[in-house]
């Protein structure tokens, strides 16, 4: 029945199974990165010793790093442009306009947004090829002469990689910004038709402020995200080497066997999604304006 | 009456400007996705011409080849036995954890919740190599106790990785709903008699199904897509893979080999599945992201 000493029994058998799983697979793996930095440990044996911040000097003279590190800053700074500008023209057009098929273009362009990574470099491999590929066919068809990019190899690599990255990401803040944008109420948008504001005052004075919250959010979204997505594009598009992102360099460190130098790139990148979120999410506060 | 006119030009043209921007976004992500699937059933001698011929016949041969030779049929299993059990466990796991955390006031519950939302912020990229070194390590002590390891490349271990990983958002979600139900239907039961864990799990369980169903059918996707955590932690060459890394290692061949048909039968076989579940219920998906997500 229910007794003080049941309801304690009750509650410890339903939430420590959920805390055991989270402290093994996650808190502890966590603090591990962390520990681990400060390691080197043998590929083949389980043996560690300590190094400090040897793994660290190493990892900031290493070129490799630097340039991947590069590498994801200039893929956060494209893939958010892109996408934002995208994602939030398409939301606007979708919930403030009257269009013909408005379910059927949301349907459509959320569909990258399910796929697997592994699939979506099929599909761009597809694109991608050099001899007779889709986006190599359109574009001899257009300048009438044949075109024979190589999509996939220096320099052009970084570019396919984003394009990838966007095509899979608009709809997803898309279909975030409509969320948000349906939270305006109508009346707003009617005492300013008969004020005369148009359509695009109406984004820029309205709608925008109204739903900033909602973008001061994604925006950290954009930067973890992309973070985590330019790894799985990079390993799974393009040939090992060609061009690495920082998580990519890391997962390299790890097949190479040296897991202390690994987990110190892991470290320096968290670092810097942190500190950029941060930055970002004190750069974009403004007075919110309330409905 | 001029202005006027002016104004509906200009109307006019913003429209059709909308409309190309729309029909523009559509064709690009429905063309390649579609000619993947017009590519899988093409014979091997269609690729080398111009890509937007139509296929000459239907040579359903390279759906055999990747279900058989490329090992796609048995891919599709391994990754079906893993989403299902990983489902199971999270749900085990998250509903009466969820509704206790939202429910019951305790020593140690705010700590708890804490722990749990600083967890929606750690992502499986980072932790999968000390994941994969703790589990190597474990194996290394199981193989010295009593001579065989079974922690890495285990499809259960996978499946536990993948549900313990899902748990901060989970509970997230789950406790967010179960905390706007109103107390009367805790008091109805215990009133009837009823202890807490039947109150739990005939009365707030079957009340919570929209919120099931949303956890369900985003893991299902994160589970089902997912190949990094799978490739790390099954990585034994000849032992047993999950469908997108089964992909992946099929494209990495095939770089060399040239059998595109095969391919792309194995990209169709990878992402049906999907396709489906999102055409069936697309509505729910869309909705649930900003159930879960962020408010405006």
């Amino acid at each position: 029945m229910r007794t003080a000493k049941g309801r304690k029994r009750f509650i410890l058998l339903c939430v420590a199974p959920a805390v055991i799983l989270f402290v093994i697979f996650m808190i502890i793996p966590t603090l591990n990165v962390f520990r681990i930095s400060l390691f080197e440990r043998g590929a083949y044996s389980p043996t560690e010793t300590f190094v400090g911040f040897d793994n660290f000097n190493t990892l900031f003279k290493d070129e490799k790093f630097i340039v991947s590190m590069q590498n994801t800053i200039l893929m956060i700074v494209m893939v958010t442009i892109f996408t934002f500008f995208f994602a939030l023209m398409f939301a606007a057009i979708l919930s403030r306009e009257k269009i013909k098929g408005q379910n059927f273009f949301r349907i459509i362009f959320y569909i990258p947004n399910i796929l697997s990574v592994v699939v979506i470099a099929g599909i761009f491999s597809a694109i991608y090829r050099p001899d007779n590929g889709m986006l190599n066919s359109v574009l001899s068809m257009l300048s009438g002469q044949q075109i024979q990019v190589l999509w996939k190899d220096q320099p052009m690599v970084i570019v396919s990689i984003i394009m990838a990255m966007v095509w899979q990401a608009i709809g997803y803040y898309m279909v975030m910004y409509m969320a948000s944008m349906a939270a305006v109420p109508e009346s707003i948008y009617e005492s300013a038709g008969m004020d005369g504001a148009g359509r695009f005052r109406q984004f820029f004075q309205m709608t925008l402020p109204l739903i900033w919250t909602n973008i001061r959010t994604t925006l950290t979204f954009f930067i973890i995200s992309t973070i985590n997505m330019a790894f799985l594009f990079v390993r799974a598009m393009v040939a090992k080497g060609m061009s690495d992102v920082g998580l990519s360099f890391m997962y390299n460190q790890k097949d190479a066997g040296l897991f202390g130098y690994s987990m110190a790139a892991g470290v320096i990148i968290f670092l810097f999604s942190f500190l950029l979120s941060a930055a970002v999410n004190r750069v974009t506060r403004r007075e919110v304006l309330e409905m | 009456m001029e202005q006027r006119t002016g104004s509906q030009k200009s109307e006019v043209i913003l429209k059709v400007f909308i409309y190309v921007a729309l029909i523009t976004l559509a064709v690009l992500i429905i063309v390649p996705v579609a000619w993947v699937f017009l590519a899988s059933v093409k014979e091997n001698s269609e690729f080398y011409g111009n890509p937007w011929t139509m296929p000459l016949g239907f040579y359903w041969q390279n759906f055999v080849d990747a279900w058989n030779s490329a090992q796609m049929g048995s891919y599709m299993l391994n990754s079906a036995i893993v989403t299902a059990l990983a489902l199971a466990i999270l749900l085990i796991v998250a509903l009466p954890a969820s509704y206790c955390l939202a429910r019951f006031r305790f020593k140690g519950r705010g700590f708890v919740r804490t722990s749990f939302m600083a967890g929606l912020f750690i992502n499986m990229n980072y932790i999968v190599v000390p994941i994969y070194l703790m589990l190597k390590d474990g194996d290394d002590f199981l193989k010295g106790v009593f001579g065989g390891g079974f922690l890495l490349n285990n499809m259960f271990v996978l499946a536990v990785v993948y549900a313990a990983t899902a748990l901060p958002f989970t509970i997230y979600l789950l406790s967010g709903y179960f905390a706007t139900l109103p107390h009367d239907f805790e008091e109805a039961a215990y009133i009837d008699g009823a202890g807490y864990s039947r109150t739990m799990v005939s009365i707030i369980f079957p009340l919570a199904q929209p919120s099931i169903i949303t956890v369900i059918l985003f893991n299902f996707l994160a589970f089902w897509n997912e190949y990094i955590v799978s490739m790390t932690l099954l990585s034994s060459a000849r032992g047993a893979r999950t469908l997108p890394v089964g992909l992946l290692n099929l494209m990495q061949a095939q770089q060399g080999r040239a059998e595109f048909g095969t391919l792309y039968a194995g990209l169709v076989i990878v992402m049906l599945p999907t396709l489906i579940l999102y055409i069936m219920v697309q509505r729910k998906l869309t909705q649930g992201m900003t159930l879960g997500g962020v408010k405006g």
